[in-house]
């Protein structure tokens, strides 16, 4: 039952992009951003974590968790170091994401070449 | 030569004649995608929690997306990443796949002008926009969360 | 006036095509002269396989015509990557004077009006006009990385990977050109990068209705009419464009970009780039007319002549046009 929820909800939020795509034809930079803003906007009202609590990998894979983690990163670093948390907060919760994505693109930019169409 | 009012005519005629193309196979196909990407996300990380029974909750999720962001990047390299995105659209541009996608494929492509000016400058020349917005709007929510805090 | 009469009738004395293997498959695949087995033809980048394309389709058009390159007194080439680097680096390679084009998709008609002109008025002997695009360095420039995984939009186009070269001479047979018609720059206020046709129908619409009135010729007095890449959308904004002028397109209308692949190929509204109606004039159009299946041409391929940059700064697309006319010698 469990997965059936993941699967519904992920779903339902790619197709929300696909529904931006095809009415308002924006390029994959804007929904990336809206999505993410929508995810810290969701963690900063306190929304995201009981979504989160069932559907699981199904708002956490979708980059709106990248953004809950960045705002949540940067709202338990206020707590826990004060204002200089506003700032570490963010990128350290993201840290593993975002080193993977540039590390790997970087790696495998040295071994392969694109590909023609 | 500019004519405000002929244009805003011919822009309303074009507008017109662009094809309309059923909405619903493509929404269907980012639905169903999408759903599986996300599948594949809750697998790993009951994987890794199931083979390593001490791994913390959050560390668990950060190593599933770091999986994913392989797996995408991977994809990207051998050129088969843009052949499923052509056919899912939100499917596989929503989830991190998308994201680490958006990195991998101009780090690839603009390797002929070299390492630095090449690969380093148009690496986030699509994922760049994420970062920064993602990251100022951490700045604010911390701030605002500091203040509110105070008071 | 706009256009320009050419007494001598300066002739195409040969041609030359070279496309990519995708372009190779449709439907003109077996008119090309060559067609490539991979897109990236040997060369380390796109960008080497594209100036590689203009040296061969160049040196191609020169043979055909039975000369040397040492006897073509000067090169004209266009094509779409900034500063024109895939002409100019071509150029490079042989050693005669060169002038670099730029209209965009509108180029081979650009170079071709510009050579006449010069031949026609015993300037110059032998000149070669050039012209193409790649896919693949077009799409890097102007859109995203190729692996990038994004769709298409239902109005877009494909930029073909193509080159085409003729030589232009008084001596010597084949397709006489016997008028040109410059064409001005028509901005109708499209700001959609993924609707070039839309953006360039007016220019075509306007120069193809100047080019008649001038020359008092209607649509139906010719065996062809050739457009660029207009694309699908594109050609019929030009149907609908010159009826409202009073020029009724028939049968004879065609668009290169539009008929440059099958429907299952999957482009959308089909081909753009300068490539397409390079290489289709330089194989289909030359050989038909050599064979006399075709007699009359008019070759009216437009060009859109926006950056990047002027996009991001919110501007609209401006689109140019020129006209040329082609009639198969021999009397």
């Amino acid at each position: 039952m469990e997965y059936l929820w993941v699967f519904l909800i992920g779903g339902l939020i790619c197709m929300l992009g696909q529904v931006l795509i095809i009415t308002t034809k924006i390029t994959s930079a804007r929904i990336l951003v809206l999505f993410v803003m929508i995810g810290v906007v969701l963690q900063a009202f306190n929304i995201f974590d009981p979504i989160s609590r069932f559907a699981q990998a199904g708002v956490n894979v979708p980059i709106i968790g990248f953004g809950a983690s960045l705002a949540k990163g940067a709202m338990s670093a206020v707590e826990s170091r004060g204002l200089l948390g506003a700032f570490t907060g963010g990128l350290e919760a993201t840290a593993a994401g975002i080193a993977a994505a540039v590390g790997f693109a970087f790696l495998f930019s040295l071994i392969f070449k694109s590909k023609t169409k | 030569m500019k004519n405000e009012k002929l244009n805003q005519a011919y822009n309303a005629y074009v507008e017109a004649r662009i094809p309309k193309t059923k909405p619903w196979p493509s929404l269907f196909n980012a639905f169903w995608v999408g759903g599986l990407v996300c599948l594949l996300g809750q697998g790993i990380n009951e994987l890794l929690l199931y083979l390593f029974p001490s791994m913390a909750e959050q560390s668990a999720w950060s190593w599933t997306l770091v999986i994913l962001i392989f797996i995408a990047s991977f994809l990207t390299a051998i050129g088969v990443y843009d052949k499923i995105g052509k056919f899912a659209g939100g499917g596989t541009i929503v989830p991190i796949t998308g994201f680490s996608n958006s990195i991998s494929s101009p780090a690839i492509e603009f390797k002929h002008e070299g390492i630095i000016y090449g690969t380093c400058v148009k690496m986030f020349s699509v994922a760049g926009p994420v970062i920064v917005s993602g990251v100022v709007a951490s700045i604010v929510v911390g701030l605002i969360y500091f203040i509110v805090g105070l008071i | 006036m706009q256009t320009i009469e050419l007494k001598n009738r300066p002739k195409i004395v040969g041609g030359y095509s070279i496309v990519g293997p995708k372009e190779g498959r449709g439907p003109f695949g077996k008119y090309f002269d060559y067609v490539m087995k991979s897109d990236s033809f040997g060369e380390k980048t796109y960008e080497l396989a594209e100036r590689k394309m203009f040296e061969i389709a160049a040196t191609g058009a020169i043979q055909n015509a039975g000369l040397m390159v040492s006897d073509v007194n000067l090169m004209l080439a266009g094509d779409l990557l900034n500063q024109i680097i895939s002409s100019s680096y071509a150029a490079r390679a042989f050693n005669m004077p060169y002038l670099g084009m730029f209209g965009a998709c509108s180029t081979m008609a650009e170079s071709l009006a510009v050579g006449a002109v010069l031949i026609n008025g015993r300037h110059l002997k032998n000149v070669v006009c050039a012209s193409g695009s790649h896919f693949s360095t077009a799409e890097r420039q102007f859109r995203f990385p190729l692996e990038l995984g994004c769709q298409r939009v239902p109005t877009s186009q494909w930029t073909v990977t193509a080159a085409g070269a003729s030589v232009l001479s008084l001596e010597g047979s084949g397709p006489e050109i016997v008028s040109v018609t410059f064409g001005k720059v028509i901005d109708l206020g499209i700001k959609d990068v993924n609707n070039m046709g839309a953006a360039m129908a007016p220019a075509a619409a306007d120069t193809m209705a100047v080019h008649f009135e001038e020359t008092k010729h209607k649509p139906e007095d010719y065996d062809l009419i050739l457009t660029g890449d207009l694309g699908k959308l594109g050609s019929e904004i030009l149907i609908d464009l010159l009826e409202a002028k009073g020029y009724k397109m028939g049968k004879n209308y065609s668009d290169c970009g539009h008929s440059f692949f099958t429907r299952e190929q999957d482009t959308m509204c089909g081909g753009s780039g300068c490539g397409a109606n390079a290489a289709v004039l330089n194989s289909y159009v030359l050989k038909k007319m050599r064979k006399g299946e075709v007699k009359r041409v008019l070759f009216v391929p437009t060009g859109a002549l926006m950056s990047t940059t002027a996009t991001q700064q919110g501007e609209s697309i401006p689109g140019v046009s020129h006209a040329i006319v082609l009639e198969s010698g021999g009397k």
